[in-house]
């Protein structure tokens, strides 16, 4: 009897794992024993950490996208259509379209989505580098900035941790080199008591902000944004000014997670280790979609895809069990506009950033064309 | 009827116990509660002080050995 796949999410996890299985499963596919099918709400793949370069004039849009049929192996099945219910009881999943699909092994990749809605006045009035229509807007204001006060505001949950990191360094070395020293003032505020979730990255951090003049407000949890007043204030009583206003929002899960009532806020409930659903045997989820507590990364959707195709594809063959995910996280920081450092950590491994260097930026910017090639199952 | 979940943040490192806290509690209801445990020796003084300077409650504190877990109330 044939064994069905179905991965819902077309974005990084998703294609890993569909391309990683295709290659492992190839005998089955080829013999009539196996699909994979990609249920996915968009033809289009988008490389996310590209973002990061355009409000800084630095990336082509069309370096950001690939047709999502051209990044998959031609044996899997692609259908474009909406996912909205998933109904683990019965191993089926229901699409916009009305549509349904029968599964043996599901694979859920629905990743994350931006929610500024959940704090008042923040998706009127603040700019955000998250999508692309918001990075596009973020780079006509910066176009326009002649100076001023600038709050770079975090909230959690988010995705791609280093990122506000990063916004903060590139866009202060950006304005310097737009001769604007002297007439701008960043404030980056952030959630918890230090500058950031990673210890030895905050660490490093508060010496570079002081050399920077990068001020910073931390113990800031978002409670609003007066638009008028042009302030943003926090829960715990501070309100800062600003003339822009750049935040990381809030992100919550896919919708059909939420309407399935499999997890609050659409984070699934899943094992760390096995990346099962939790009171699943065959029903997976990685990448953003998890309720994981490690970073909502590229590089963690890449390794739990390494682990899930590894597993998905044995269960099949053998009936057995392959590895356990170990929680590695890999990160790449920008910390300026020519330099760089990485670091990476795992369930047992504590992070150590390197020192920056010139290399490790060159590296990034590589990687930024070679990400297809990771996607494709390839690297 | 207020509800409690538990958030098992020991041995993660980004975006750790405190970050894992209050997203929790953004997805919760005044009165629910939140349990989390944490094996960061951090975690003794930034959730407690993170907790009493927003206003919510902090029920419990415990320290059991090879880690730490605390019951926050969200109070608004």
């Amino acid at each position: 009897m044939r064994t069905r796949i179905l991965i819902i999410g077309g974005g990084l996890a998703g294609t890993i794992v569909a391309n990683g299985l295709v290659r492992r499963l190839a005998t089955e596919i080829r013999a009539g024993d196996a699909s994979i099918t990609v249920l996915g709400n968009t033809p289009k793949h988008m490389y996310q950490p590209g973002l990061l370069y355009v409000p800084f004039g630095r990336a082509r849009e069309q370096e950001l996208f690939r047709e999502e049929r051209s990044v998959l192996d031609r044996r899997i099945s692609l259908v474009v259509d909406a996912a909205t219910r998933i109904d683990v009881a019965n191993n089926r999943v229901h699409a916009k379209s009305g549509r349904s699909f029968d599964y043996d092994y599901l694979v859920i990749a629905t990743g994350s989505r931006l929610a500024p809605e959940l704090v008042p006045g923040l998706t009127e009035n603040a700019h955000q580098f998250y999508d692309l229509p918001g990075a596009k807007k973020l780079r006509d204001a910066l176009v326009d900035f002649k100076g001023g006060r600038i709050v770079l505001n975090v909230n959690a949950p988010h995705k791609c941790p280093v990122a506000p990191v990063e916004m903060a360094l590139m866009l202060d070395e950006f304005l310097r080199d737009r001769g604007l020293s002297g007439k701008f003032e960043i404030t980056y505020t952030y959630p918890i008591g230090r500058l950031h979730a990673l210890e030895p990255l905050a660490t490093w951090m508060v010496p570079e902000f002081e050399r920077r003049g990068i001020k910073s407000q931390t113990f800031f949890n978002t409670q609003a944004v007066d638009g008028t007043a042009k302030t943003i204030n926090s829960e715990e009583g501070d309100t800062l000014p600003y003339d822009l206003l750049i935040t990381i929002p809030p992100h919550r899960g896919a919708q059909v997670i939420e309407d399935s009532g499999m997890g609050k806020m659409g984070w699934v409930p899943t094992n760390p280790k096995t990346l099962l659903c939790d009171g699943t045997k065959n029903v997976f989820v990685v990448g953003d979609t998890t309720n994981i507590p490690i970073s909502k990364a590229g590089s963690t959707a890449h390794f739990e895809a390494d682990t899930v195709v590894e597993n998905l594809a044995l269960l099949v063959q053998e009936g057995r069990w392959s590895r356990d995910y170990d929680g590695k996280v890999f990160c790449f920081i920008e910390t300026g506009m020519n330099t760089g450092t990485h670091m990476w950590f795992n369930y047992t491994t504590p992070p150590r950033p390197s020192p920056p260097t010139q290399t490790v930026h060159w590296f990034k910017l590589a990687y930024n064309r070679m990400y297809w090639l990771s996607a494709s199952g390839l690297l | 009827m207020s509800n409690r979940q538990t958030v098992d943040a020991r041995n993660t490192f980004c975006p750790g116990p405190l970050m894992e806290l209050i997203a929790a509690l953004r997805a919760s209801t005044v009165g629910d509660e939140v349990e989390v445990l944490s094996s960061d020796k951090g975690s003794i003084d930034d959730i407690p002080a993170w907790t009493r300077k927003v206003g919510h409650t902090l029920v419990s504190s415990d320290n059991r050995g090879d880690h730490f877990a605390f019951i926050i109330r969200k109070a608004k």
